[in-house]
């Protein structure tokens, strides 16, 4: 499973179900994640890629298309 | 070696329902309560942050036994005063009878009761008895136009107050931790005259991971997990936040006092005003961890912990 559908499988995990969004999309605009989901899936990341994600990149425009968090955790590695 | 010797609050009397902010916001109540479990909110007509802090100060001496001259110093935390300065904290002094205590405003938004219950433990022992005030009118900064619907939504108006001792009290503050971090100080300001900005995803996901840690490091220090603890009595940000943490603690929602549904979040006052209503309900334990925590902008976090000392 490559990084795209690890996110994507995490992203599922805490939005609601049939949740689908394109790579490019807004999770939070699309209504895919709502406030209180964006920690679950910072949480879920740490856990999934085995690294420690520190408050100060915690910003939430990093993780809100899958494009982003890819980047981002490119650029964890 | 310091104690909270009692606490009080004063909520002004006009209840304004989710109805009601809906209309002026456009929204239904249904959906307010979703997000933020809040029901209804108090907001003061004609009384200005200084009357309410003073209410509550009143209150608090009142179920102390105490009068205003047997007070060393007055910290308040207040964010929605409308003069830079000086602040509040002078006014409610003179207006006690103090003209010679020194006072200390804070201001800082939710997390300055924590903050000045902090530093009134570490300071009693030089000025003797301390009184900490939350006071905000947050009514008249998010009825600002332009109105933001998730911000206008959130917030009330009221003020909580405690007394820090060096000798005696009915809870005995065993520790506490208080941080900061500027960088994410964009994301939740209040500036001359104009709305509150909140980027709300950004307060929430800091929040998320910052109270939990804070609690346990100042838990941990002691020797002390999350289930042991009594009663969480925390800043009353929004219903959902405070489940999320109790999750995150691995506690009982329950084990967190909270009253949001009925005040909304009153910033600064919030935690004092629960602290009241816990106190006066369930009171301390002697030797029972109870631990206080809130999160505000700045962003700026912490937790204490205190043991009852006597039941009550």
């Amino acid at each position: 499973m490559d990084t795209r559908e690890k996110i994507l499988g995490i992203i599922r995990q805490v939005s609601k179900p049939g949740a689908n969004p394109e790579a490019d999309e807004s999770l939070f605009d699309s209504g895919v994640l709502d406030s209180f989901a964006l920690p679950d899936v910072v949480s879920a990341l740490e856990k999934e890629f085995q690294i420690k994600i520190p408050d100060s990149d915690l910003n939430p425009r990093k993780f809100e298309t899958i494009e982003k968090i890819e980047a981002y955790l490119e650029s964890r590695t | 070696m310091a104690f909270i010797k009692q606490f009080g609050s004063y909520l002004p009397p006009r209840v304004v329902s989710n109805e009601e902010i809906g209309a002026r916001v456009g929204c239904d109540s249904a959906w307010i309560l979703s997000v933020a479990g809040i029901e209804e909110r108090r907001f003061a007509e004609d009384e200005t942050v200084v009357d309410m802090a003073l209410r509550a100060a009143q209150d608090c001496l009142s179920r102390a036994g105490m009068n205003a001259d047997q007070l060393g110093m007055l910290v308040l935390a207040c964010s929605s005063w409308d003069r830079r300065y000086p602040g509040p904290a002078v006014s409610v002094a003179q207006r006690l009878g103090l003209t010679s205590v020194p006072c200390l405003d804070l201001p800082m938004a939710s997390a300055g009761s924590l903050f000045g219950m902090a530093l009134a433990a570490k300071l009693t022992e030089t000025y003797g008895d301390i009184l900490v005030i939350g006071a905000e009118k947050m009514s008249s900064v998010i009825l600002r136009e332009p109105m933001e619907r998730g911000v206008a939504i959130l917030f009330g108006d009221g003020a909580g107050s405690c007394i820090l001792s060096a000798d005696s009290g009915c809870a005995r503050v065993v520790d506490s931790v208080i941080e900061s971090d500027g960088t994410f100080s964009e994301d939740l300001q209040l500036k001359f005259e104009l709305p509150l900005e909140m980027n709300g995803r950004s307060v929430i996901l800091q929040a998320s991971r910052k109270i939990p840690r804070v609690i346990e490091m100042v838990l941990g220090k002691h020797g002390h997990k999350a289930g042991e603890v009594d009663a969480f009595l925390m800043h009353q940000a929004n219903q959902n936040l405070i489940a999320r943490i109790a999750s995150a603690l691995g506690v009982a929602e329950q084990k967190f006092f909270t009253n949001i549904r009925r005040y909304g979040n009153t910033s600064s006052a919030s935690m004092l005003i629960a602290a009241t209503e816990w106190w006066q309900k369930c009171g301390f334990q002697p030797g029972v961890p109870v631990c206080f925590a809130a999160f505000g902008a700045g962003f700026n976090w912490g937790a204490m912990l205190v043991e009852g000392v006597t039941a009550s």
